[in-house]
């Protein structure tokens, strides 16, 4: 049994007068220590609503959470506030992607590093200087006893990101959840970072839920990739099938839209057309139809169902055939 | 092709640091661009590619003295643009238009799409006539790829990568040779950053314009560039045919910038070997001394890295690198070693021999 198993996840965001908004929309996913999963996919499409509600982080009033969170047995979504309070920051762990928003700019760092150790390890606030002492030293941050006195906007981006890290990491969770980790970052400093995530998952067998919009990094660092589009998951794979062989021809088009580094000179983008405002109800169809290149009829009338095909999850009616260039883009 | 249409000579944008309530001292200086030299050719796309707050921003802006520069010359098709005056001024710039970053916040909200395109035209005395005008704005959409019926919309009405279609039509109604695009498309979704991107390679095209490309993203700088500039802490430290850059990397921050960009093939991605640096990029306020790059550096040397400043040198033809050992590095003679990563100040640039004289603040002021 996986250690947290996301099974069926909806949430509707609802406000007074207006129609009801599926933001995800049965999302399931499972993920075994030392595992790191990426949610990828555009602005809009869910990924990090996904997140906050496996951390019952989202608002009780106008979001209605739908189906199982299953951490270690437990489902998450049954758990009260307080019992939910326990298990966040001791058991579960999460690294916020904007550094500077996430931290309390009054609370010098080493205090909201210790804040941690002292709620959940029961330390006294001697012995949890020496720890996050040497927690700040674990992630990579020069000079931590100076450090610890400092206040987050005396921190570069990356060092905030790291001392983010580092109070995530203060218990040592079993499921560390990163959103958008590095988007905010130099990519010299992501580099740093995304190794430092991959030891820690390699040292002490973290499960790591990775939501990110960048495929570069999920090539990187994830074991299964879950590919979203409109608050559901379009393709499961693993990275190398994924990469090599994308079925969907949502992941298909994202990948040919990507200007790559290796690419031969003078290689053409094959963009997506159209953008998200395109897209039709999930009830009608399939929200991909009115961009996709593959679409048929029978895409804007029935709703693709999840499908098991060759080893991987599949929500489409005419997936791409493996080693189809991408479609020449129709000019707008 | 070879006719040089832009060239910047030892460009500086030092800003002031300003203390005190009263006095107003000036206390140091942020150093964001610190001497660059480049030429762009007509019909080319320069890269120009950095972290932030590496001066490229400053630099393009400082090009077409929307800062004006500390001391250097840009020359702008044999003209010299740095002394040009009042009406003289603003005739040029209708050569030199510019694309921002954010499409929202640099499309005036209240104004329609009509009115923000023909604003420029008449500010130059392009607007002959009604008939001819709105000739003139049905291509200019049909250009960038957007129906005519956006003439009477207003920008909140559009998505992202359409206000950046709208971006792009105001800079062309102008006839520009000129468009310097900073961050064109890193605020936009990847999908739908392809098609930005070759809406203004077709462009290019089409009207025969010269584009400066200044972007943090090297994949899409690579793509789009013929040659690329590579900045760090206000200083050019490479610069080289795209293709030559990726392939030969010379300068050590380039090679580090390179292995530090994942790519999305996990082949590619599992065979790589990274270049980690150390640390952060120091302030522009408090520079290094010698070569800008020393403190991170992997490839540093005992003698002249902390120094010399190495200037630009061509080492093969097209291409230019400011490293004292570039030879040596690219030969395997030196190799690279473990750094350290130091303690970055966030400077405010002022060195601890200057006293603070006289307040910080009105608050400091009143309660001493």
């Amino acid at each position: 049994m996986a250690l947290l198993e996301v099974r069926d996840l909806t949430v509707v965001f609802q406000r007074r007068g207006e129609e009801p908004f599926r933001a995800v929309d049965g999302v399931s996913f499972d993920v075994e220590p030392g595992q790191t999963v990426g949610l990828v996919g555009e602005s809009g499409c869910g990924k990090s609503v996904t997140s906050l509600a496996i951390m019952g982080l989202l608002p009780k009033r106008g979001a209605t959470v739908t189906g199982t969170v299953t951490y270690d047995g437990t489902d998450l979504l049954k758990l009260s506030d307080k019992q939910m309070r326990d298990k966040r920051g001791s058991e579960l762990g999460m690294v916020f992607q904007d550094p500077l928003s996430s931290l309390n700019p009054v609370i010098p760092i080493g205090l909201q590093v210790t804040e941690v150790l002292e709620r959940h390890r029961g330390l006294a606030r001697k012995e949890a200087m020496i720890e996050a002492k040497n927690l700040l030293d674990k992630v990579g941050i020069p000079d931590p006893n100076r450090r610890l006195k400092e206040y987050p906007h005396q921190l570069s981006g990356g060092m905030r990101q790291r001392a983010l890290i580092a109070i995530a990491l203060a218990c040592r969770p079993k499921l560390l959840i990163a959103d958008e980790p590095t988007t905010a970052l130099d990519v010299t400093i992501q580099a740093q970072i995304l190794s430092l995530m991959k030891e820690l998952v390699q040292d002490l067998g973290t499960a790591l839920v990775m939501i990110t919009h960048d495929l570069g990094v999920v090539a990187g660092l994830c074991d299964e990739v879950n590919v979203l589009y409109g608050g559901k998951v379009v393709e499961k794979a693993n990275r190398h099938p994924l990469f090599a062989e994308p079925r969907h021809p949502y992941t298909h088009g994202l990948l040919a839209s990507i200007p790559r580094l290796d690419a031969a000179p003078g290689e053409k983008l094959t963009p997506i057309r159209g953008s998200v405002a395109d897209n039709i109800p999930w009830t009608q169809g399939c929200a991909f139809a009115p961009r996709c290149p593959n679409a048929l009829d029978v895409c804007v009338q029935v709703t693709p169902a999840e499908e098991d095909q060759l080893g991987r999850l599949l929500r489409c009616h005419n997936p791409v055939v493996p080693g189809t260039p991408a479609a020449e883009e129709v000019p707008v | 092709m070879s006719e040089t249409l832009v060239s910047v000579q030892d460009m500086k944008v030092h800003f002031p640091i300003k203390r005190g309530v009263f006095m107003d001292r000036t206390v140091g200086y942020v150093y964001a661009v610190d001497g660059v030299d480049l030429e762009i050719k007509r019909g080319e796309t320069y890269g120009l590619v950095g972290e932030s707050g590496c001066g490229k921003s400053t630099l393009g802006r400082a090009m077409l003295r929307l800062n004006e520069p500390t001391s250097g010359k840009m020359v702008f098709d044999g003209q010299d643009f740095s002394a040009l005056k009042g009406e003289e001024l603003r005739k040029m710039r209708r050569r030199i238009q510019m694309v921002f970053q954010d499409p929202l916040s640099s499309l005036d909200p209240r104004q329609s799409v009509e009115s923000i395109l023909i604003e420029g035209l008449r500010a130059h005395g392009l607007d002959k006539g009604k008939e001819s005008t709105n000739k003139r704005l049905r291509e200019l959409l049909t250009a960038v790829g957007l129906p005519t019926t956006a003439l009477r919309k207003y920008p909140h009405e559009f998505s992202g990568g359409q206000r950046q279609r709208i971006g792009i039509a105001r800079a062309l109604a102008l006839e520009p040779d000129l468009i310097v695009a900073d961050e064109p498309v890193s605020a936009l979704d990847v999908s739908v950053q392809a098609q930005v991107v070759n809406l203004m390679e077709q462009l290019q095209e089409q009207f025969g314009l010269t584009y400066l490309v200044i972007a943090h993203d090297l994949a899409v700088v690579k793509h789009i560039s013929d040659r690329v500039g590579v900045m760090y802490l206000g200083g050019l430290v490479e610069e080289a045919s795209a293709e030559d850059l990726y392939a030969e990397p010379l300068h050590p921050y380039t090679r580090a910038l390179l292995s530090a960009i994942p790519v999305p093939d996990p082949v590619v991605e599992d065979r790589r070997e990274r270049i980690l640096l150390a640390g952060d990029l120091p302030s522009p306020a408090n520079p290094p001394t010698g070569c800008r790059f020393h403190t991170r550096c992997p490839w540093r040397q005992e003698t002249k890295c902390d120094t010399e400043r190495p200037a630009l040198r061509e080492l093969k033809p097209g291409h230019k690198v400011a490293c004292h050992w570039a030879e040596q590095i690219q030969s395997g003679q030196i190799q690279p070693h473990e750094v350290k990563p130091i303690l970055v100040e966030e400077g405010d640039g002022l060195s601890p021999d200057i006293p603070l004289v006289g307040p910080a603040s009105v608050t400091e002021a009143l309660n001493p």
